[in-house]
């Protein structure tokens, strides 16, 4: 037993640790998806984006030994690809779930190719708040061990919560999403809008990704994200386009990733492969659940291709 | 299209749409191998090499065509997966995963027959593998009719959830102890290997895919049940107020969907690698999506399509010697033709010499 003196207490303590590390990815991909599903338009090229995110932060932050750059990077790499989403969806008959599907290929394509280089070198990684100073137990200090985009992501949901309810930008975006018509009849350009949520979207995807290189699982290889970008899409339908709901649905998701090794970590290796598999199941399960053939969904924008 | 606008309809609206069918994809593909061209040569090679060995490594010897038809089989069975649902209004694009879970059935089959003589055990693998991929996408197509679930992220779940049983069977109860470094299956023994067809090195899956896409056109466009199915796929309220039963429809073309995805693992099994492991996780079904859209889900246009898209993964292995271009550049092509194929829908239509007068 690799436990020590705390036995299975190691389980409950590392699906903590990791609900709140892989958690990060799939809420900034989720709250970005967010932005741009409440405007109307579906981006599931979002696993492209997580995976082209990744790639630019690294190669950034080796070239220039900062990883904060690395993460704007990612983020700025992630907007541009946002862009040329909404801007292919914006041509008449172009279908976006289609567009997302080549998005997905291509972004995940070019991050191969252009990171080649990048698998030997080692760069600077993001630095993690110690959380668990007050412990000796090692367990402990290492669930404890917080990067800072967790933090901001943690923020960001409620700050997302209140702009999508009160701000002039989160009305609009609203309006969109549930009405093109009553939008262009205010005198908005939906095109215009659809293009700068998803632009944010694919910032904050970006900026998901820079993590996965960057913190955990740290490295730049083509293994990193098989489908978190798509689970993050999934779950923004089953968060019913909150925010709030995004991040507790983050959470469950990096809980249910952090089992499989938590339980190998106590010597239980049976499953191994279908416990890696369970984020995937979990939101199948829970999209079978909450979905209906009768109604469109609580909380669904009007506008939403996928939901129609 | 062009056709319906005109009262007495003379060549270019006969015809205008077939023509912007062919000339359409056509342009998006010089379009994107244009732009990579202009890619490649932001890395300091020569876009005009480029070209020459793509063609090399894709068509220009007896070689590369049988290396090329090779690669197209699996190709034109996993974009069988997203055509035929497509017929239906359906977007499944876990060609991927059922292609996994019918290698992995086949294999099964292949040794749970192992004493039995070769022809059973191929027909037994063809029969397993069918099941296995279709019984795989048409869960996407129940939970899509009976719960609501969106069938695009289901069946893209279905293909992670796939790989993990793949590799947590290859690792368990079907390991192959002589596997050492990469978790494997036993295998399934080279009688039982399907082989080549006489005097080439083309196995016979691409024979399958022929078949498979010959088959389906005939399904679609030939038949009652291919009739209801593009009734139900244009106007689902229609459909039921005729009668038909739109569940039924989808459990059926979802199965044959997934079934030809299956094929496709069954063949990888039993003409290439001989046994199941993460290796057969290659893309091919990713691709086959493409190939789906760029044929437009015509089960014929799929063969030609699927054709230059083997051709295109074949060149891959020339670029990386010849070039050194990574092994990916060959998806970067693919992502950019995707992607220029999807814009040009909006041009269908708007091309002004293929309008006439109406």
């Amino acid at each position: 037993m690799a436990a020590g003196d705390i036995g299975y207490w190691t389980v409950p303590l590392a699906v903590l640790g990791g609900a709140i590390r892989i958690s990060t990815p799939f809420l900034f991909v989720s709250l970005g998806e967010c932005i741009t599903e409440r405007s109307g338009r579906i981006n599931l090229g979002l696993e492209g984006t997580l995976v082209m995110g990744a790639m630019s932060a690294y190669g950034i932050s080796y070239l220039t030994g900062s990883p904060w750059l690395g993460v704007l990077a990612a983020g700025v790499t992630g907007a541009l690809l946002g862009a040329l989403h909404a801007g292919i969806c914006s041509l008449p008959r172009v279908n976006d779930v289609a567009v997302g599907i080549a998005l997905m290929l291509f972004g995940t394509g070019l991050a191969f190719y252009l990171g080649k280089p990048l698998i030997e070198p080692t760069a600077a990684r993001l630095p993690a708040i110690d959380f668990g100073f007050w412990s000796d137990i090692p367990q402990v200090r290492q669930a404890l061990q917080i990067n800072a985009l967790f933090l901001i992501g943690v923020a960001l949901a409620p700050v997302l919560y209140w702009a999508f309810k009160t701000t002039r930008w989160g009305l609009l975006i609203r309006t969109a999403g549930e009405s093109a018509d009553a939008a262009r009849a205010m005198g908005y350009s939906v095109n215009l809008i659809r293009l700068r949520a998803t632009m944010c979207g694919g910032f904050l995807a970006g900026v998901g990704g820079s993590f996965l290189s960057l913190f955990y699982p740290g490295s730049w290889n083509e293994g990193l994200s098989s489908g978190q970008g798509v689970t993050a899409v999934a779950l923004v339908i089953f968060a019913r386009w909150d925010p709030m709901l995004c991040l507790w649905a983050s959470l469950a998701f990096g809980g249910a990733a952090a089992l499989g090794p938590a339980l190998q970590s106590v010597g239980v290796t049976a499953g191994y492969h279908l416990f890696n598999a369970a984020p995937y199941i979990l939101t199948l399960v829970i999209m079978i659940i909450t979905c209906s053939p009768k109604r469109t969904l609580t909380g669904a924008p009007a506008e939403l291709s996928i939901t129609r | 299209m062009a056709s319906s606008r005109a009262a007495r309809p003379g060549f270019r609206q006969r015809h205008g749409g077939t023509i912007e069918y062919i000339l359409i994809p056509a342009g998006a593909l010089v379009g994107a191998l244009a732009l990579f061209g202009v890619f490649v040569a932001l890395f300091g090679k020569n876009p005009l090499d480029l070209y020459f060995y793509m063609y090399q490594g894709a068509f220009g010897t007896w070689f590369s065509w049988q290396n090329t038809l090779t690669k197209a089989a699996p190709l034109i069975l996993t974009a069988l997966c997203t055509a035929l649902p497509a017929q239906l209004g359906m977007v499944i694009i876990g060609g991927e995963g059922a292609l996994l879970m019918g290698a992995l059935s086949a294999t099964s089959a292949a040794l749970l027959l192992q004493a039995a003589p070769p022809l059973v055990v191929q027909i037994g693998m063809v029969l397993a593998g069918v099941a296995g991929g279709g019984l795989w996408i048409s869960l996407a197509g129940g939970l899509r009719h009976y719960r609501g679930v969106n069938e695009t992220i289901s069946s893209l779940l279905l293909v992670y959830i796939a790989l993990a049983i793949l590799n947590q069977l290859v690792e368990g109860v079907m390991r192959d102890p002589a596997s050492l470094n990469k978790p494997s299956s036993r295998e399934i023994g080279a009688a039982n290997m399907i082989g080549s067809i006489p005097g080439t090195d083309v196995h016979w899956g691409f024979v399958f895919g022929l078949i498979a896409a010959i088959a389906s056109y005939v399904l679609i466009y030939h038949t009652v049940f291919g009739f209801a199915a593009r009734v139900a796929g244009g106007n689902v309220r229609a459909a039921k107020l005729v009668g038909l039963s739109v569940g039924r429809l989808i459990m059926i073309t979802c199965f044959l969907a997934g079934g030809a995805a299956g094929l496709a693992g069954m063949v990888e099994v039993a003409a290439v690698q001989g046994r199941t492991n993460a290796n057969l996780a290659a893309g091919y079904g990713f691709t086959g999506i493409l190939v789906a859209f760029l044929a437009r889900h015509n089960p014929l246009a799929i063969i030609p399509v699927a054709i230059l898209l083997g051709g295109i993964s074949a060149s891959g292995g020339l670029l990386q010697r010849r070039l050194g271009l990574p092994d990916a550049s060959v998806f970067v092509l693919q992502g950019m033709i995707f992607v220029f194929v999807l814009a040009s829908d909006a041009l269908y239509g708007r091309i002004g010499f293929l309008k006439g007068k109406s």
